[in-house]
């Protein structure tokens, strides 16, 4: 199409392309940009430029914006580019101006003037760009601005047109849901459009308002279901199919959406039962997207209220993905059997043997995938397995974000499913080593508030045995390098409270050991006050027990350091510890009485004690107090204090807009006369951009349709100078988590990957090889039930799965018999559905005239005024199509042939990687090749040909760097 | 939803970039970085899909090309994965052949492209001959 003979653009701009990509380096690269910008920015301001030439300039900056540098001076003529009357100009200057400006740019006020009155044009071309551009552009302040016009827009006659107006509503839900909250029962008429783009279309904006209500849907249940299955029985155009799928895009969506409405709720779920049955039966399993189809349908299954029918189906399909070959396949079984495991827990069990396997395999995304599952699958039973394993896991990896992640996961479990104190303990100690400044400060708290409990039984033994562990096991790790700040911090204080409890080690050999951890972390003021209040409870205790305390000389040089500290907590601290020391056994036992960290402390709030000494003083002359509520009259500070707060408020900036905007009657009116309602914006660009609006204001005289052109209509667009807010902060990929490090540890993966090889080796053959070793992991896993069941369907499926895709695992020059003996199979299976052939013109006619009342037709009954253009059914919309689009699809012996003719000229690995990742390969080639024959394009290898050449006499040469630059991208 | 579509070649140069939820300059260079150190050296038999921060990216590479897609945490990755290929099939069909020389030099053409596909970050319209017809008109104003 339009590529062919040449690229349309100059020389130069060919040859910046050219020289980008030769660029040796980053440094090259950069000065061949700023080159470019700097002629960029002479040139674009020159007068007279001619509009073809601007475009280019325009497409410049686009480039140099995409290849990482400034090209803010530009935008103005982008902007301005959107005003012309060519539709390819606007075109242009729509697009650079979405890739150029975010929603709240300045100059977006610049070109909501444009998009209304685009909106109404009447080539649908423009309003179809507009529209593009209000999807980008328009924030919560401008919708009413161009909200009446986009309704409108709903009943266009060009569908490209209802479509787009469906999209920016639901923009417009995401950005303000209040907003189109009254468009409602559009939004349900467009579900019954006669095209199938606008009613797919429509299906995003009913998923978001069904997902935040679902009640109110309800009744659309019927209708969803209906729609459902006239995609699954292809009753939709052809031209939506997808690799033999009808509509499968489609399909998911509606999936998506019954799966809303179907949750707890029976009477619903009934209703869909049959269509998911179907789709279950029919879906194709060979292709990614027929896969992708059956995993919603799974999750949809498992969402609304159960059928033992369909989550038998569900089940079969997700342990053909567990067991399939391919990565992409595993990981949605493993996410499906998660999902399953809510309705029935036992299903997990006949697949642990695929579980362990992705639990080992290399992939880390599978991998996380799995410790996903196994979290929903702890049990007592367990436990142990798998939080050791997610240890494990947790510290060979890099990535901070998913480090904290598994790490809370771990906690979670040990405290939910511990089967010992001892091995409460020892988990807890490995999590806090390895991610110990990750864990959520509630999760120390936690641990010393457990240890302090104990398990809420009322055995005190086991509480002590817990403590006296947990004693131990912390002497034992304060002696290893670099602790975190953390761990150091609950060490402290268990050490304090029970370092000394069962009498095991002596009060001078902790507080040694405490003395050790504070001089060890100089830096850490919080480390330091724990270690130091721990050597006071010590000695608390010590001196209360009537044990004489000799201070370490180590011990006494730290309290001397820290009561000169800078720290005045550490210091208070200091000073208490030696006020403690100085008292009698009697005045320590009532201060710090040992175990006493679980008991409340009653606060006397009133300050009782003191009564009689205020008694005395009364007497001996001294004033009453007088509560500070009645002080106002003697010496009001606080008031004074509440004066100056109003007075700073008045001082700051102002939050009531200066007046009231008028009110915009004209919002409703469906088109106002421009003259009347326009307010002129000069006055408001002026200062910032003089010149631009200048040159603007001339060009309005030279083409002169209508003054009013160039001026802004700010009917509904009030807030921009009312209310003042503030941008809105960049949504949730936030700078906070940037650091995250791609959490792949080199070197453990090489090491990893060799040995998962062998492993993935050892599941092809035959079962009776697998290892005693993860045989006996299974057993500890799913609660050592043997693997009995899963051997047979196991072994058999194996042989299938290999034989359905043999170009993975191949050498290349088998590839090519093998790619023959996979298409049999796909050749023999269209012929027993209804071939896409010819013949199919005249059946869906018959298929419509057979049930007595047309399905859409019985939608726009449920759903109010009959629309008349929807009269015109599905049914018709499939026999009026072009007989050109049958011939594309249709020729299935000929797509058959040049399928095997694409697969049989592999040109290197990479493409077949294509074609073995996409499996359904084979299908596409042959539609591609019948499409471009249909459209009297040359062959494909003289295509190439043609654009090399023709590359080379532009100089564009593939460089060592890139070789790729001309390779066909589907091979 | 789809947050942000990259199309990036094996060193990282960016061919095309297209987001749907507003980001900082700063920001997106260092999106571009992440997303391609994170697919480029990724095994051929893994899964096609990582996680990248809060969300994950579903990637697919065509010869020396990367198409990257960022999609919320609940959407069906092996239908976003069709997505690309049906994007590219587009393209192909577009180009006839398509290769990256092609994105290089009409990189304009392929924003339009995309944007009669997706539309602020939902797909739009799944009919491949809806899309190159509109294209064929948009080319006809030239």
């Amino acid at each position: 199409m339009g590529s062919q003979g040449g690229w349309g653009q100059s020389k130069e701009f060919l040859d910046l392309v050219k020289s980008i990509g030769e660029a040796r380096s980053k440094a090259e690269e950069d000065r061949i940009v700023l080159n470019e910008i700097e002629m960029l920015k002479r040139r674009i301001n020159e007068p007279d430029i001619p509009k073809k030439k601007m475009k280019e300039y325009i497409i410049r900056l686009v480039y140099v914006e995409m290849l990482g540098h400034d090209a803010s001076f530009g935008y103005i003529h982008a902007v301005k580019m959107t005003h012309d009357d060519s539709l390819l100009l606007k075109r242009t200057g729509y697009l650079a101006v979405t890739l150029f400006l975010n929603e709240d740019h300045d100059l977006i006020i610049l070109i909501v003037n444009t998009i209304q009155k685009d909106l109404k044009s009447d080539n649908y071309l423009v309003v179809c760009a507009a529209l593009t551009a209000v999807c980008k552009l328009i924030n919560e302040e401008t919708i009413p601005a161009v909200l009446p016009q986009v309704v409108e827009l709903l009943g266009h006659q060009k569908e490209a047109v209802r479509k787009k107006a469906i999209m920016a509503l639901h923009r417009f839900y995401q950005r303000s849901p209040s907003s189109v909250t009254h468009l409602i029962s559009n939004f349900r008429k467009r579900l019954c459009d006669n095209d199938p783009g606008v009613m797919g279309a429509t299906l995003c904006p009913l998923f978001d308002l069904i997902s935040a209500d679902v009640d109110s849907y309800k009744d659309l249940v019927t209708s969803f279901v209906s729609i459902l299955k006239q995609v699954a029985e292809r009753r939709l155009p052809k031209s939506y199919d997808y690799h033999q799928m009808p509509a499968p895009f489609i399909q998911i969506r509606l999936l998506k959406i019954l799966a809303l409405l179907g949750s707890g709720d029976k009477q619903a779920s009934e209703h869909m039962y049959t269509v998911l049955g179907d789709i279950f039966r029919k879906c194709d399993s060979s292709s990614n997207i027929g896969n992708a189809v059956l995993y919603e349908c799974i999750c949809c299954v498992s969402s609304i209220h159960p059928s033992p029918k369909l989550l038998d189906s569900a089940a079969e399909v997700t342990s053909r993905f567990l067991k399939s070959d391919n990565h992409n396949l595993k990981y949605l079984g493993i996410d499906a059997l998660r999902r399953l495991m809510k309705v029935n827990p036992d299903i997990a069990e006949e697949h642990q043997l695929a579980v362990i396997d992705c639990l080992e395999d290399p992939d880390d995304t599978l991998k996380r995938k799995t410790f996903e599952l196994l979290f929903k699958m702890t049990k007592s039973t367990n436990v142990e397995v798998i939080v050791d394993r997610m240890i494990d896991y947790m510290i060979s990896i890099n990535d901070n974000h998913y480090k904290t992640e598994i790490a809370s996961r771990c906690v979670e479990l040990a405290e939910q499913f511990a089967p010992s104190n001892h091995w409460f303990i020892q988990t807890m100690n490995k999590v806090f080593e390895h991610a110990g400044d990750l864990v959520n400060v509630k999760v120390a708290h936690n641990l010393m508030r457990l240890i302090a409990e104990g398990f809420g039984d009322d055995d005190e033994g086991t509480d002590n045995q817990l403590r006296s562990s947990a004693v131990e096991s912390y002497l034992r790790i304060l002696s290893e390098p670099k602790l975190p700040s953390m761990f150091l911090q609950v060490i402290c204080w268990v050490l304090g409270e029970y370092g000394t409890a069962d009498g095991k080690f002596s009060a001078s050999y902790i507080t040694g050991k405490l003395c050790d951890v504070a001089e060890a972390h100089p830096s850490d003021d919080i480390v330091k006050a724990y270690a130091v209040t721990a050597i006071m409870k010590i000695c608390a205790f010590e001196i209360a027990a009537g044990r004489k305390v000799e201070l370490l000389p180590e011990c006494q040089s730290l309290i001397d350091e820290l009561s000169a500290s800078h720290s005045t907590d550490l210091q208070q601290r200091a000073y208490e510890l030696q006020a403690v020391l100085g008292l009698d056994g009697h005045a320590v036992e009532s201060i710090m009485p040992a175990d006493a960290s679980c008991e409340d402390i009653e606060v006397d709030k009133s300050l009782s004690f003191l009564n009689s000494y205020v008694q005395q003083s009364l007497e001996k002359g001294a004033q009453p107090y007088i509560p500070e509520n009645e002080r106002s009259g003697i010496l009001n500070i606080s008031n004074f204090r509440n004066q100056d707060q109003h007075e700073s408020s008045a001082h700051g900036l102002r939050f009531e807009a200066y007046e009231l905007p008028k009110p915009s009657i004209t919002l409703r009116t469906p088109a106002p006369a421009p003259a009347v309602s326009s307010t002129e914006l000069v006055p408001i660009s002026e200062p910032t951009y003089p010149k631009e609006t200048n040159q603007a204001a001339k060009l309005s005289t030279v083409t002169d349709t209508g003054a009013t052109e160039l001026k802004l209509r700010l009917e509904g667009v009030q807030k921009k100078w009312g209310k003042p807010t503030y941008s809105t902060p960049v949504p949730s990929t936030s700078s906070s988590n940037l650091k995250t490090t791609n959490g792949v540890n080199q070197l453990g993966q090489a090491t990893l990957s060799s040995h998962s090889r062998d492993v993935s080796y050892d599941s092809k053959r035959p079962q009776a090889e697998i290892s005693p070793e993860k045989q006996k992991l299974a057993a500890s896993l799913f609660g050592g039930s043997s693997s009995k069941p899963d051997k047979k369907p196991q072994s058999t499926s194996h042989k299938t799965s290999r034989l359905g895709n043999p170009a993975s695992e191949k050498p290349q020059v088998a590839t090519a018999s093998a790619a023959t003996t996979e298409l049999a199979p796909q050749k023999t299976a269209p012929v027993q559905t209804p071939p896409p052939d010819l013949l199919d013109l005249g059946e869906p006619t018959v298929g419509d005239t057979i049930p007595s009342i047309d399905p859409f037709k019985q939608l726009e009954g449920l759903l109010g005024p009959p629309d008349v253009s929807s009269s015109t059914n599905s049914g018709t919309v499939s026999v009026t199509q072009p007989p050109d689009l049958m011939a594309l699809y249709g020729d299935s012996s000929l797509s058959g042939v040049s399928s095997s003719i694409s697969n049989l000229v592999p040109t290197n690995l990479d493409s077949m990687n294509l074609v073995s990742s996409s499996s359904s390969a084979a299908d596409h080639g042959g539609s591609k090749v019948a499409l471009s024959a249909s459209l009297k394009k040359g062959p494909n290898p003289q295509d190439s040909l043609e654009k090399d050449s023709l590359a080379r006499q532009l100089g564009v040469t593939p460089s060592i760097q890139n070789p790729n630059l001309f390779r066909d991208l589907l091979g | 939803m789809i947050r942000f579509i990259l199309l990036q070649n094996r060193q990282g140069k960016t061919r095309l970039a297209k987001y749907y939820v507003p980001l900082e300059e700063s920001e997106k260079h260092k999106v571009e970085y992440e997303v391609h150190r994170l697919v480029v050296n990724r095994d051929p038999k893994f899964t096609n899909f990582v996680e990248f921060r809060t969300h994950k990216i579903i990637y697919r590479r065509y010869a020396g090309l990367f198409f990257s897609m960022c999609v919320d945490i609940t959407d069906n990755e092996l239908a976003y994965l069709e997505c690309i290929h049906l994007f590219v099939e587009i393209l192909d069909h577009f180009f006839s052949n398509v290769c990256e020389l092609d994105l290089v030099f009409n990189f304009h053409k392929v924003y339009l492209i995309l944007d009669e596909f997706i539309l602020a970050g939902e797909l739009q319209e799944t009919s491949k001959k809806a899309i190159i017809e509109r294209m064929g008109e948009l080319e006809k104003q030239e």
